[in-house]
């Protein structure tokens, strides 16, 4: 579903991305994890077309979406959930969520949407920012299974969350797999990596350095998790 | 008591003029984060493009109501597509020198045909004389002014608010690229935004016509304050701009009845409010800090 090919990237004269090739297959959940700064949240925002300085080629479903600006991306089926949860503070939890337009062929309806998540329906009419962390999360999640986005792009979607909120997040990410979502996953989190995942990519300095499935994360975690620093 | 009632009625008119001002410089800002120095500008070409269509072709004033907001939102329209969106890549430096510069033409252009003189407008014959309202009376001319300018701000502030396009505007004023991300052409809304922030420019220079001496620094005169109003209210914020358009009017008419023994006082207070605002709250009474993308 999602090819990338020979990826680079550079913030300024940093560079950031060295020649990153990866493939994500429809229906996959793969999560890249690596370092602080190793270029996981740039590889995202790469892929969504919000990061300027970059070469290389992306393929969506075959087509060539490199030169794509970012809303025709959104169009063509990407949901983005960035890492700071994305909640307009001048637009209420029913405005947030039906923002973006419809672009997938299942999306959800708002009122499925207020029954998976009674807390958003409560809060329907207020500012999302007055929402707490977690429901803030649910919400950003939420917005991307209404537009009926095919592909979802996580940006430590359980970062700063209690492990019942994790715990749900984990839920809902199983749940739009088992609708043939698929979803590219940047985590620290590699109990909750193998609980949703299927691949994982091992990104280090710009680089791939391992692609690992779940038994391999799960039989050398003590090793990833010190390399990791965490 | 009705000596006060007069004075407060003056300051919401002239806030009236603040509020319609403040609001399209709003909507501008935040939407192109340009501040439109050639605000003042337009308010001018909306008075002047009244005055001569009435004195050189007959236009009457409800004919320039209409077409001159009309005219010079489609002027501004192509000024935007022209330069003003070179400008979202630059230095903020270049917002000041190209709009400011702008001003200088337009003025200009105008005083070399017309020169500096101000020229009289009368007021509509359907709005000439005055309200009884008991205690006292009210110019209609006036009286019109406040109830148009409150019906044009809640129907901007309702299509903002309840409407699909003033959600995507909200969002994209709000955070920009976020906004792309979710499949929003946010581009295709820059230019007529623009294009209706002139818009109620030229508007308020055709209300003001009749009232104010139509000349070619009109706009000059009364931008500064406008811009004390737009930075008391909060840069970019749309209740902001208009509330603190029509207390800054009220301000300024109470200063100049109650403390007119101190000119001095009279004349800055509008900048010192300006000054305690932005020490107090530096985003403006309803402005808020800078979101990243």
């Amino acid at each position: 579903m999602l090819r990338i090919e020979n990826l680079s990237a550079w913030y300024g004269e940093a560079q950031v991305l060295r020649e990153v090739s990866l493939e994500v297959a429809a229906g996959e959940v793969v999560t890249l994890v690596g370092r602080n700064g190793a270029g996981k949240s740039t590889l995202l925002r790469s892929v969504m077309g919000l990061h300027p300085g970059q070469r290389g080629t992306i393929t969506l479903d075959g087509r060539d979406v490199t030169r794509l600006p970012a809303y025709k991306r959104a169009r063509a089926g990407l949901g983005w959930v960035p890492d700071d949860r994305g909640a307009y503070a001048t637009l209420t939890v029913t405005e947030n969520l039906t923002l973006p337009p419809r672009v997938g062929p299942d999306p959800w309806s708002l009122d499925r949407i207020y029954e998976a998540f009674p807390a958003l329906h409560t809060r329907r009419d207020s500012a999302a920012t007055m929402l707490s962390g977690g429901e803030q999360q649910m919400l950003a999640l939420a917005r991307v299974l209404r537009m009926g986005a095919r592909l979802l792009l996580c940006d430590e979607p359980t970062e700063g969350l209690s492990p019942l909120l994790v715990q749900q997040v984990g839920d809902l990410l199983r749940e739009a797999k088992q609708h043939g979502v698929t979803v590219l996953l940047v985590e620290q989190n590699l109990h909750f990596a193998t609980g949703v995942a299927d691949r994982h990519y091992l990104l280090a300095e710009g680089r791939i350095a391992e692609a690992m499935d779940n038994s391999e994360v799960r039989s050398r975690e003590r090793e990833l998790l010190a390399y990791l620093g965490i | 008591m009705s000596g006060f009632l007069q004075n407060t009625f003056n300051g919401l008119v002239s806030g009236a003029f603040y509020a319609l001002l403040a609001l399209g410089l709003a909507v501008i800002f935040g939407m192109l984060r340009v501040v439109n120095f050639a605000h003042g500008a337009f308010y001018m070409l909306g008075a002047f493009g009244a005055y001569v269509l009435l004195a050189e072709a007959g236009v009457p004033f409800w004919a320039a109501l209409v077409i001159m907001p009309l005219a010079l939102g489609l002027l501004g329209m192509v000024l935007e597509r022209a330069v003003i969106h070179r400008l979202t890549r630059l230095d903020p430096l270049y917002n000041f020198l190209l709009t400011f510069g702008l001003t200088l033409i337009l003025q200009d252009l105008v005083k070399s045909r017309y020169g500096t003189q101000s020229s009289p407008y009368h007021t509509p014959d359907e709005l000439s004389g005055s309200v009884d309202f008991g205690l006292f009376d009210f110019p209609t001319y006036r009286v019109f002014i406040l109830a148009f300018t409150v019906l044009l701000c809640v129907a901007v502030w309702w299509v903002l608010g309840r409407t699909r396009v003033g959600m995507v505007v909200r969002a994209a004023t709000e955070r920009p690229e976020l906004t792309r991300a979710f499949g929003i052409d946010v581009g295709k809304w820059v230019t007529p935004v623009f294009g209706f922030g002139i818009a109620l420019a030229g508007l308020a220079g055709v209300l003001a016509a009749p009232m104010r001496a139509v000349n070619p620094l009109m706009g000059a005169d009364l931008i500064i304050v406008v811009f004390a109003v737009v930075v008391i209210g909060g840069l970019g914020s749309i209740f902001g701009s208009v509330a603190a358009g029509f207390g800054i009017g009220l301000i300024q008419a109470w200063g100049e009845a109650y403390l007119s023994d101190f000119p001095i006082v009279s004349q800055t207070v509008v900048f010192v409010v300006m000054a305690v605002v932005l020490l107090w709250r530096p985003a403006g009474l309803f402005g808020r800090e800078e979101a990243p993308a």
